[in-house]
């Protein structure tokens, strides 16, 4: 609509507009506000009150006596604490040479290995978990298995073992380097070349001026990835619940989880949260130290292109070692989810006169769970998406525009979930709707009270950086023009947002799909999701139709990423927040 | 409203319990069969949710057959273990949540609480106060022994020759099977509580402490150990179900079952119906089929579970259940000693 016909249209039905002028910004306000202190606050609340009281419900620090007193408690701490920093470690030790050969040097295939990095980021870990299950169990796994025939090592050897602490790191760090990535990837791509060009125009070699320039220009971005993988680690719980619990140990996400079998024990559960949630802020806070520190790198004028550091005869080995790392997260874990998909025996390769397709009609004709699940995980994903991407947007809007005074508060609490691990809002929102006045344990409505909160951060982030990128000069036009806020929202900032809401809701859409650690406290047999399932699945080793499953789930997920990259482009994916669904 | 735990069930009902020889006098119930009016009835409420324990292909199985003898009652598998479906009965109930209509446990114990926590229906089919021993039904009427399983040792026979295979539990203790065993978690499965709870007393818990060094993988359901053994992923399963190492046989895997010198656990699973399930008529109706000898026949074709009906025949290719030493169940044991013998198991075993 041409601008005239629209100002004309707009004076047409001035009756109507100036009801609408009403300044509706400061209910709003209110109501957002009070919506989000009753999501957080509530779930928060009860954990703390839980973790003081006993089963009568008197006050004891009972609880935190057990927790820093048994060796059930105290073991998993330590051991959480051990996989967090080596996950840490060894993720940046693989991203950051990664992320220079491709954002840095002339490495052949450098795109394709960004962008499958990239997708290996749509597994879900417990999925890639499974998988590596499969891969290197120490005695069916298929690369032991496949080692032994080729070395002949006996029987009773294994070249790898998963399940064992190292396994585990292995297996977390797998699913986590491409966060550090993606993180290292793309601060590279914004240095400037000129001090590295300089660097070597003052005679620096080539490796003196990656160590002295290049190296520390990007070490705090390094470090706050580091933090990101760190608190990942710290946090996840399906590739633990999968992994060390049939090594004969637990990290504190499993042993939480494991209160809640009977007889539960929500009081310790709470207690045990705690310090899951208090070393998550201070990371938090560590890691908005780290980035902010990285702005002092840039300052000045327009930068050139970074060059491209020549590898030389090193080009091939390096995409070699590429493709490898990628081997890891990606080639070998899907090699060995199809392969049980369609076999009878998972720990045997599915020839052309073995393959089957029993555990896809399994999975979908015969497994009643499969279809309730299905459909309650596509409702979750979408009134989740909507909503959340909603919420989102008028909480950025509010807060870009500093709308109204108290902003400031919306921006933290829309923020602060990401302090809080899933599986630590899942017990939060537990013990709070599993009471009177609002008793929501048994309904989707807690599933998704959760899903929302768990994703709010990511959501709020990535409309708040769209809403700095639309001038505020485009919305005063309009409301000059006598157009009341709404209507300049209406009208002029969501049909510039638009690429960005949708990406946003892809992605709070493929986050939910991959949810466990909340969903596995919360659900009811009526209300489970398709993560569950397929936890529950695994539990029970139905190895063939997990297989079919996750592959469904990466399936759908992968088309819902695609279909984000093209209006949301790139970039988006990789301000995506990081926060896997463990 | 007051959780409900083991404890403070038994505690509770203390007083009950001494009343309730008064209350054994009375009758049975009386049988029911399955009538006209009870199938439309169930027709009319079109479906139900049954929660079981048992393996999860063959429940699926089971629910498929009674879907096709009775069209118009579809049937919603909700399958975990049964100490997890023990844990979300007590949840959704404490929710007012009565998602469960019928429900089928490899723990007997539940069985026992459930009734004292006058949870259960009295509803006693015909098949089974005409057929069943007596020992396999509850005199109310509330329960009755579904299946019957046993949790064998068991080896894969290309990893190990049938001589060196261990003969007992105590040869499992032995250095050379370090790194080698599969067992099941007692706070997952019934059978494994049920079976712990028998080994327990009839071996003492330094079985378990010295069987807890040897390095075992961890899994959690009952049915999961036959599958790593024959899988090749362990040598030797501590405990499992007897059924599924019987039906990764019939498929050709290689996997022998062993009943052990010292007495094989032997494990009940009794059904009920739940005395709030929302659909009431459909959830008699499949009990009521469950227990005929038609169905338990089903059970072990396609289950190799074992029946305790005596018009059902057994699979002629395994040993009678009679040649078998097992060892004592006892049920209300389990009752009192679960909370106990969890809290030891994840101080031996660490998870």
């Amino acid at each position: 609509m041409p601008a005239s016909s629209r100002s004309e249209a707009a004076t047409a039905d001035l009756p109507v507009r100036s009801s609408l002028q009403l300044d509706l910004s400061r209910p709003i306000l209110i109501a957002v506000t009070a919506l989000l202190v009753v999501m957080i606050a509530l779930p928060m609340g009860w954990l703390i009150v839980y973790s003081l009281s006993d089963k009568q419900g008197t006050a004891t620090l009972g609880n935190f006596v057990t927790l820093f007193t048994d060796p059930s408690f105290v073991d998993p701490l330590i051991t959480t604490l051990i996989i967090a920093v080596s996950v840490s470690a060894i993720c940046c030790i693989v991203a950051a040479p990664l992320g220079w050969l491709v954002a840095r040097t002339d490495m052949p295939i450098r795109r394709i290995v960004r962008t499958l990095v990239m997708a290996s980021l749509v597994t879900p870990p417990f999925v890639g978990a499974i998988a590596w299950e499969m891969l290197a169990a120490p005695n069916s796994g298929l690369l032991n298995q496949l080692w032994r025939s080729l070395t002949g090592m006996p029987s009773d050897e294994a070249l790898f073992d998963i399940y064992s602490l190292t396994g585990l790191i292995f297996v977390i760090a797998c699913y986590t380097f491409p966060y550090v990535f993606i993180l290292v990837a793309n601060a590279l791509d914004r240095m400037p070349g000129e001090l590295e060009d300089a660097s070597s125009m003052l005679g620096a070699k080539t490796w003196q001026t990656a160590r002295r320039i290049t190296m520390p220009l990007a070490l705090p971005t390094l470090l706050a990835g580091a933090l990101v993988a760190f608190l990942q680690a710290l946090n996840l719980f399906g590739s633990p619940a999968i992994l060390a619990i049939p090594a004969g140990f637990h990290t504190l996400t499993t042993r939480i989880w494991s209160l809640f079998q009977f007889p539960p024990k929500p009081e310790l559960a709470a207690a045990a949260s705690l310090p899951l949630l208090l070393l998550t802020i201070l990371l938090l806070r560590g890691q908005a130290l780290a980035l902010g520190r990285r702005g002092y790198a840039v300052l000045g004028g327009k930068y050139g292109e970074p060059r491209l550091v020549r590898l030389g005869a090193w080009r091939l080995p390096a995409a070699a070692l590429a493709l490898l790392v990628l081997a890891m997260p990606l080639f070998l874990p899907y090699a060995a989810l199809f392969n049980s998909a369609f076999s009878r025996v998972a720990s045997r390769l599915v020839t052309l006169d073995t393959i089957t397709l029993h555990n896809v009609r399994f999975t979908f004709l015969e497994l009643s769970s499969t279809m309730p699940a299905l459909k309650n995980t596509f409702l979750l994903a979408t009134l989740s998406a909507t909503l959340g991407a909603v919420l989102a947007l008028l909480i950025a809007y509010i807060v870009a525009r500093r709308a109204v005074p108290g902003h400031r508060v919306l921006a933290f609490l829309a923020t602060a979930p990401l302090a809080i691990p899933g599986i630590v809002l899942g017990v939060g929102l537990f013990l709070a709707y599993t009471r009177p006045p609002l008793t929501l344990y048994g309904t989707l409505w807690i599933l998704l009270i959760a899903f929302i909160t768990i994703e709010l951060p990511a959501a709020y982030q990535q409309l708040s950086s769209a809403f700095h990128a639309v001038h505020p000069e485009l919305e005063e036009a309009g409301r000059m023009l006598g157009a009341s806020r709404l209507r300049t929202l209406a009208d002029i900032t969501a049909p510039l947002l638009r690429s960005a809401v949708i990406a946003t809701w892809c992605f709070v859409f493929v986050a939910v799909i991959r949810e466990l650690s909340a969903a596995v406290i919360l659900f009811t047999s009526e209300t489970k999701v398709l993560s569950v399932l397929i936890f529950d699945l695994k539990e029970s080793g139905d190895v063939g139709a997990i297989a079919v499953l996750s592959l469904t789930m990466v399936g759908i997920t992968t088309v819902v990423v695609a279909v984000a990259n093209r209006f949301g482009g790139g970039r988006e994916a990789g301000r995506l927040h990081a926060r896997t669904a463990g | 409203m007051t959780r409900l735990t083991r404890r403070s069930v038994l505690a509770g009902s203390a007083a009950i319990a001494a009343g309730s020889y008064a209350v054994q006098v009375r009758a049975a119930p009386e049988p029911q069969k399955i009538t006209p009016t009870l199938i439309e009835a169930a027709k009319k409420e079109g479906k139900l949710s049954w929660y079981t324990s048992v393996d999860l292909p063959v429940a699926e199985k089971i629910a498929k057959a009674f879907e096709a003898a009775y069209p118009g009652v579809s049937m919603k598998v909700e399958r975990s273990g049964a100490e997890r479906i023990f844990q979300r009965i007590g949840q959704e109930y404490q929710s007012k949540i009565y998602n469960c209509d019928v429900v089928n446990s490899s723990d007997a114990a539940h069985l026992i609480i459930w009734k004292r926590a006058s949870m259960l229906a009295s509803f006693l089919p015909e098949d089974v106060a005409k057929h069943f021993p007596k020992e396999h039904w509850d005199a109310d009427g509330m329960y009755a022994s579904w299946r019957v399983t046993l949790s064998p040792i068991a080896y894969n026979t290309s990893q190990v020759k049938a001589e060196d295979a261990p003969k007992g539990f105590n040869d499992l203790l032995d250095p050379k099977w370090a790194g080698k065993i599969v067992k099941a978690h007692p706070g997952y499965s019934g059978t494994i509580m049920t079976a712990t709870q028998q080994l327990s007393r009839d071996l003492g818990w330094a079985y378990f402490e010295k069987l807890a060094k040897q390095k075992v993988m961890q899994v959690q359901s009952a049915a999961d150990p036959p599958k790593k053994v024959s899988g090749g992923e362990r040598a030797v399963m501590a405990d499992g179900t007897e059924y599924m190492v019987n039906l990764l046989q019939s498929r050709g895997e290689p996997i022998e079952e062993v009943y052990a010198v010292e007495g094989t656990p032997l494990i009940t699973g009794p059904s009920a119906v739940l005395a709030r399930a929302a659909n009431p008529n459909a959830a008699r109706l499949f009990y009521a089929w469950s227990m005929t000898a038609e169905a338990q026949q089903l059970n072990v074709e396609i289950g190799a579970l074992r029946s305790v009906h005596p018009l059902v025949k057994d699979r002629p290719e395994r040993k009678k259940l009679s040649d078998i030493k097992t060892l004592r169940e006892d049920a209300a044991a389990v009752a009192d000693q679960a909370d106990d013998i969890k809290a030891r198991y994840l101080k031996l075993f660490k998870v």
